[in-house]
């Protein structure tokens, strides 16, 4: 069985973004980059599957400029067997990729499609489901567990109160959760080992999609702040406030 | 043209999130209908018949919807799509599950957690984890939205829409539903709650969350939990308020033990009112909270509910 699990480099989790002064974007001049969390989960989760033997083969796919390649060592290292790069320059929406995966989809034909639930920095949580829906596979997003049973996918999703399981049909798509693993870390020999792994290069043109959003962003600003209020000194002191200077309990 | 509001229900109530959303629709200027789908929706659709400014409910009634699965959802208002420019959900997991798939379909992008409408072509949305906001335009034939029903007001219930049943049942082939784990509840919904409680790693373990609960009792509130309370395991991960969570904006919000990390930021700083209670006086928290109290949350939340 193979896995196919599309990755996005971003902001590091642990940067502080601030938007540029002209209000037109974040500024990432000079901004550690690295792999979105999400896939980070999506990569773990798809060695986890081949660790069990029911599948054979992880490939990872990356859209954007040759610095993506970056990200694709690092998921080859965590143990991925082979990495596609699509070359692009463009900004491309949710869409967009969606579309240049549904090309890599029915090149590779993987039985399990695994990727993040949604990238922190654009935030859309679109891709996945995009791409069931331009394939005609079912999705499961907000998985927290996946497993293989009955020649499908039965997964678990995180849903607003609770938990839900569905049986997925393959091929199938699953997004990830925070909840779904903990993913580890390279090691030193496997960084090295992946540098002679298989990386394939493609041109965003020869895959046949145009970008061409119809979104257009017109001003970036950072958020509005809430200023501190005051400190009360006790129980009595804070009920007092709420009753009768914000009003919010009777 | 119209638009159209994808209701959330749970097959036996119509979710407070759907009269915001019909809230957020109004500033579109255009006729619109909500869709109801799912099964045994008479409750729901007697519900969602009081929504003010909605003309039409359409009714979609039908076994297959009862899972609310993606597949069929999305093929059910795609179908539907054709004269409507605006297609509003709420920003649920329903809705984020099974929108984008109908963008895809429609052959349009879709704007996800929309905050603000300035025109019918033009949407405010938080990126980067809310440390950014973006205003963007689309030139799309449709416009496809996720809709954060905090950052709306409800609509009132004193309407009386006409009701169309939706006749055509759409059968997903590929996946189906094998069980649901809700949370047993009393309590109001997190999301839906006009007073929140939540604790964070101060609590220091599950138990320590019954001190909230005597708190919430009072206040017919809702529990929550920052990240770091749900990743220490004390309790489950739909309690949490964050980025990563649930993102709420009650009237009042307490933080107990919770030092106020950006991403639990991200989930509660739309509230009317924050209370931060906490030991450490330094804790980011303060920065945001109207009231702060420092002191022992154990000393404090006992004499709370009682005082209250």
């Amino acid at each position: 069985m193979k896995v196919l699990v599309p990755i996005k480099r971003v902001v590091d989790y642990n940067v502080k973004i601030k938007v540029n002064n002209e209000q037109t974007a974040v500024d990432l001049n000079n901004v550690k980059m690295s792999m979105n969390p999400f896939c980070e989960i999506a990569v773990e989760e798809a060695i986890r599957l081949k660790e069990t033997g029911a599948v054979s083969e992880v490939v990872v796919v990356s859209i954007g400029s040759s610095e993506v390649v970056e990200q694709l060592r690092t998921a080859l290292a965590l143990g991925a067997d082979r990495a596609i790069h699509i070359n692009s320059f463009e900004q491309l929406d949710s869409l967009d990729v969606a579309k240049v995966l549904k090309y890599v989809v029915e090149k590779e034909s993987p039985d399990v499609v695994i990727l993040g639930k949604q990238a922190i920095d654009s935030d859309n949580n679109q891709t996945g489901q995009m791409l069931g829906a331009l394939t005609g596979m079912s999705q499961a997003t907000f998985a927290s567990k996946v497993f293989f049973q009955d020649g499908g996918l039965h997964v678990t999703r995180e849903v607003d109160g609770g938990l839900q399981t569905l049986a997925l049909k393959l091929p199938a798509i699953v997004t990830t959760d925070l909840r779904l693993n903990e993913p580890r870390y390279a090691t030193l020999p496997n960084i090295m080992k992946a540098k002679r792994k298989p990386l394939e290069s493609l041109d965003i043109a020869d895959v046949g999609v145009t970008p061409h959003s119809s979104l257009t962003v017109i001003k970036v600003s950072p958020p509005t702040q809430r200023k501190a209020g005051i400190k009360v000194d006790n129980v009595a002191e804070l009920i007092d406030k709420l009753k009768n200077e914000a009003k919010v309990i009777a | 043209m119209r638009t159209l509001v994808f209701a959330e229900h749970d097959n036996q109530h119509l979710k407070g999130e759907t009269a915001k959303v019909v809230g957020a629709a109004q500033a579109l200027n255009a006729p619109v209908d909500v869709l109801v789908a799912g099964y045994n929706l008479e409750a729901v659709v007697a519900e969602a018949k009081k929504l003010s400014y909605v003309e039409r409910v359409l009714v979609a009634d039908a076994a297959e919807y009862s899972a609310q699965l993606a597949e069929n959802l999305a093929l059910l208002v795609h179908s539907l799509s054709g004269e409507y420019s605006h297609v509003l959900a709420p920003a649920t997991t329903t809705g984020k599950n099974f929108l984008p798939r109908v963008a895809a379909l429609c052959d349009v992008p879709q704007l996800s957690d929309v905050i603000a409408i300035e025109s019918s072509d033009t949407f405010v949305r938080p990126i980067y984890a809310g440390n950014a906001i973006a205003t963007v335009q689309s030139s799309a034939i449709k416009h496809i939205l996720t809709v954060r029903a905090s950052a709306f007001d409800a609509i009132e219930h004193n309407g009386n829409a006409d009701v169309v049943v939706i006749d055509s049942v759409f059968i997903s082939e590929n996946s189906s539903f094998i069980s649901a784990e809700l949370t047993e509840s009393e309590r109001p919904e997190l999301t839906a709650a006009s007073v929140v409680v939540s604790g964070g790693r101060g609590m220091q373990n599950g138990e320590n969350f019954a001190l909230l609960e005597g708190v919430a009792d009072k206040l017919n509130g809702a529990i929550g939990a920052s990240r770091a309370a749900v990743d220490a395991g004390f309790v489950p991960n739909d309690m949490q308020v964050g980025q990563t969570g649930k993102i709420i904006a009650p009237d009042l919000y307490i933080a107990v033990g919770i030092s106020g990390a950006i991403q639990h930021l991200a989930g509660m700083k739309e509230s009317k009112i924050i209370v931060a209670i906490n030991k450490d006086e330094e804790a980011p928290i303060f920065q945001v909270a109207d009231y702060g109290l420092v002191g022992d949350l154990f000393e404090i939340l006992p004499e709370l509910e009682k005082s209250l």
